[in-house]
């Protein structure tokens, strides 16, 4: 087959060719190189680790299953450390269907460090109105969230204990699809109540976040799959980013290899036209 | 009358929370996080008009026999079966063994997570037949995304640690720059539309011309 010919290559054998790039790293992993932690990865796990123990932390699960390859990861990680760092987590999601996934997350890590829920953390579940949950939480938490996920009075609950605001609140980490997450949660909390926060996000949102990293309202970021193996590497528990790792490694090569052979086979091919 | 009392609303309203923002008073704080409480509320019922309006357009398009409409069915389907089987669960909705939680395991949550996944796909395809690099702008474009995807995993920095270096440097000056630039203009515009809106200057949310 000549460059020219490859105009017309049918798409589906580049559907086959991302596919099997996926797909065989996942089931055999190859351990291609590293995964190194960067500097945006580590800020994120040293403010958690200098905060003091038992410190509250507001753990916004602000995604759904649609990106919980990226964000379901970081998620699970970033509970793990607050859990081995005794930290008294009061979860919520600003997303209709996050609440199962952070339920999920905070039963596999309380299992593992042996907590309970109502006692070491909570789940407050989903309330509606994005960036005014946020501000009515700056007013009073309890009034904001009356009940927990499980419909639990949140005045009973022992974590809760002596939380009224955003003041008895150390640190804030959000996990996030897009809206409303990171950013809202910076203009609405961060810049008005001056509560520390980290972020992990979604790949394609990243770049968005990078003025308020660099502007020191985020003390850390994790962007995507990539910043949610870096992030499992310094808790110490690699687990399913980190297997994805190979495999993203040859995607993104692969599209690389795409882009240049698609410009070979436009030079290749006649003049006029337009590469199809 | 029936253009004033909006204006005369949004008005009150927008300058009160405008102001209620810089006074501590209690009495304005209260009143500040009522009206907050009514926005929750009314956003709620927003989420009631969608529920309504998607199963009226869908069983129209179903008695009609319209393109598709078997497709419709098995929405109108899902949405009264996982709306049943959550509100006779109660609180216990939320269990890991309950009905609702294997409705959301079994088929909401693959099927979102197939519809993301497909971006890989698609933009592999793209990548291939529709991004020409035909000038100058265009090769910078293609040489910052060869270096930022393979800056970006770690088959990067064992080619070579210049590779995420040069990754970082994209990301946090020209990417930054750009972003700022966006950033302070999009919040120059909602400065602007806000207080237009409170002027009654802009009425388009009450149906009318601006």
């Amino acid at each position: 087959m000549s460059l020219a010919a490859l105009r017309h290559l049918d798409r589906r054998w580049i559907f086959l060719g991302v596919a099997l790039l996926v797909i065989v790293p996942l089931l055999f992993s190859f351990h291609i190189a590293p995964v190194l932690p960067s500097n945006r990865s580590r800020g994120f796990y040293d403010a958690i680790e200098k905060l003091p123990e038992g410190s509250v932390v507001l753990l916004s699960g602000d995604y759904d299953p649609g990106t919980s390859a990226e964000n379901y990861p970081m998620h699970l990680a970033a509970v793990r450390q607050l859990m081995r760092r005794n930290m008294r987590i009061i979860a919520l999601a600003l997303y209709p269907a996050g609440p199962p996934l952070t339920d999920q997350v905070l039963r596999i890590a309380g299992e593992e460090y042996h907590k309970t829920q109502g006692v070491d953390y909570v789940n407050l579940g989903y309330k509606v109105g994005n960036e005014l949950v946020m501000s009515q939480m700056g007013q009073s938490i309890p009034n904001t969230f009356p009940v927990d996920n499980r419909g639990v009075a949140v005045n009973t609950i022992p974590v809760m204990k002596g939380i009224q605001n955003f003041q008895q609140i150390r640190l804030i980490v959000d996990i996030s699809a897009g809206y409303p997450g990171t950013k809202e949660w910076v203009q609405q909390v961060v810049s008005r109540y001056h509560v520390p926060m980290v972020a992990g996000v979604t790949a394609v949102s990243a770049p968005e976040y990078y003025p308020y990293l660099q502007a020191g309202q985020l003390h850390g970021l994790l962007g995507g799959m990539a910043g949610a193996a870096e992030y499992e590497v310094l808790v110490g528990a690699p687990g399913l980013a980190t297997r994805g790792m190979d495999a993203q490694s040859l995607a993104h090569v692969f599209i690389a290899f795409m882009i240049v052979l698609g410009n070979l086979a436009f030079i290749a091919g006649p003049k006029k036209g337009n590469g199809r | 009358m029936k253009r004033e009392i909006p204006i005369v609303i949004t008005l009150v309203a927008g300058l009160f929370m405008l102001l209620a923002w810089f006074v501590p008073h209690p009495t304005v704080k209260a009143a500040y996080e009522g009206l907050q409480n009514w926005a929750i509320v009314v956003v709620g019922f927003t989420y009631v008009l969608g529920v309504a309006n998607l199963l009226r357009i869908n069983t129209r398009q179903v008695s009609r026999k319209e393109r598709d409409w078997p497709y419709k069915m098995v929405l109108i389907a899902g949405l009264l079966v996982t709306m049943v089987v959550g509100f006779s669960e109660g609180n216990h909705y939320t269990d890991v063994d309950s009905r609702f939680q294997w409705i959301y395991r079994t088929f909401y949550s693959p099927m979102t997570a197939t519809m993301f996944s497909l971006l890989a796909f698609f933009i592999a395809s793209a990548a291939f037949r529709a991004f020409r690099i035909r000038s100058v702008e265009a090769l910078l474009l293609a040489i910052a995304a060869f270096i930022l995807m393979i800056g970006r995993v770690p088959l990067g920095a064992a080619i070579h640690p210049a590779i995420p270096a040069a990754a970082d440097w994209l990301m946090e000056i020209p990417q930054n720059a750009a972003k700022r630039g966006i950033l302070i203009g999009a919040a120059l515009g909602v400065m602007a539309t806000g207080i237009r809106v409170i002027l009654g200057l802009e009425k388009t949310y009450g149906g009318g011309d601006s």
